[in-house]
């Protein structure tokens, strides 16, 4: 381990990296998805054809993506919160990252047809 | 008391905290402390927006998460959304309400997790100063936006 450098690697470090960078991904998503929303006050059209970008094949995907960011940001948020307010959290620490991971995969498992069932629909028929 | 082993945590002394896994956690300061810095600050801004941290995210848990359900996953998931799908839910003050406080909590849950994420990568006064500027900026105007949309939104706009 290099010194002098707050790095050190492993799962401490690689969660925090991962929950700063989907953070930053779900903050600059929001700041779009407030201003797509506006247009219901310019005309119910101007709405239905940005609604209609999200409905492609490529923006669905990526759905899929911001589902995948937001629920590790925060299961692992839930998982920070633990580190810091629970006694023994700093010691389970590890196992609890794994949790996280776990009951992340299994939630992206399961949304994985509900969220892109409308692309699966109109690529492979009814 | 025995001055051999100091316990980093109380109440634990009888096991081994930190081995190769678990590296003893001695954290330099990031930032050296020169003879500008002040010697302390007259508030605890820093503390609360740690604990805002916190308790926002418990809540985002269930507002977000509960958005992304009703969005993205019910009833046939994006399929639905149109002019005619948000008129129905902000028919309801419920609904109103939801979209307003999540509005305002990730936003300002955002925007203090970005002057962070600036504060730490940011080097320069100058590029620190003018970022948080823009980002500040960002902020106050999606959430006016946002708020404005919410209430004026009209059903019957055509
Ligand atoms: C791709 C996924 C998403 C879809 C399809 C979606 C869809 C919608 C729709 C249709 C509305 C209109 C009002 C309503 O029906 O409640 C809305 C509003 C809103 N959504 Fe989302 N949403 C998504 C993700 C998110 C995420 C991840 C967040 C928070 C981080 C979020 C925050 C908001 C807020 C704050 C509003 C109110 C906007 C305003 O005040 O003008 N949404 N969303
Ligand atoms: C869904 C529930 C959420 C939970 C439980 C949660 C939890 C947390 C916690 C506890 C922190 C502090 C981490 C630390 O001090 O090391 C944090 C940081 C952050 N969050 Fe969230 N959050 C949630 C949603 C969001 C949303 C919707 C956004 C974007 C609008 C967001 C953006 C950020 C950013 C940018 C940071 C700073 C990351 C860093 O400093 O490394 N979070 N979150």
């Amino acid at each position: 381990m290099p010194a002098g450098t707050l790095y050190r690697g492993r799962e401490g470090m690689w969660s925090w990296v991962a929950h700063r960078v989907t953070g930053v991904l779900i903050f600059f998503f929001l700041f779009v998805h407030v201003l797509d929303t506006a247009l219901v006050r310019v005309s119910p059209e101007a709405y239905d054809n940005v609604v209609a970008t999200y409905k492609t094949p490529i923006v669905n995907v990526m759905e899929y993506g911001l589902v995948a960011a937001i629920l590790f940001h925060a299961l692992n948020g839930l998982r920070v919160i633990a580190v810091d307010f629970w006694s023994k959290g700093p010691r389970y620490q590890k196992q609890m990252l794994w949790s996280v991971v776990a009951v992340w995969a299994l939630l992206m498992a399961g949304a994985f047809y509900p969220v892109l069932q409308h692309t699966l629909r109109t690529l492979f028929g009814s | 008391m025995s001055a051999e082993t100091t316990p980093a945590v109380s109440g634990v002394d009888d096991v081994t905290l930190y081995d190769v896994d678990n590296p003893a956690p001695v954290i330099e300061a990031p930032r050296k402390r020169t003879k500008k810095t002040p010697k302390a600050t007259r508030t605890n801004f820093e503390m609360y927006g740690w604990l805002f941290m916190r308790l926002s995210g418990i809540l985002l848990v269930v507002l977000v998460l509960g958005h992304l359900l009703i969005q993205l996953v019910l009833d046939g998931g994006v399929s639905k959304i149109g002019f005619a799908f948000v008129a129905g839910r902000w028919a309801s003050p419920f609904w109103q309400a939801w979209d307003l406080i999540m509005l305002w909590l990730a936003m300002l849950h955002g925007a203090n997790g970005l002057r962070t994420v600036i504060n730490d990568y940011a080097e320069r006064d100058n590029t620190r100063f003018w970022l948080k500027m823009l980002l500040y900026t960002a902020t106050v105007f999606t959430v006016l936006l946002g708020t404005l949309v919410i209430f004026t939104f009209d059903p019957n706009i055509r």
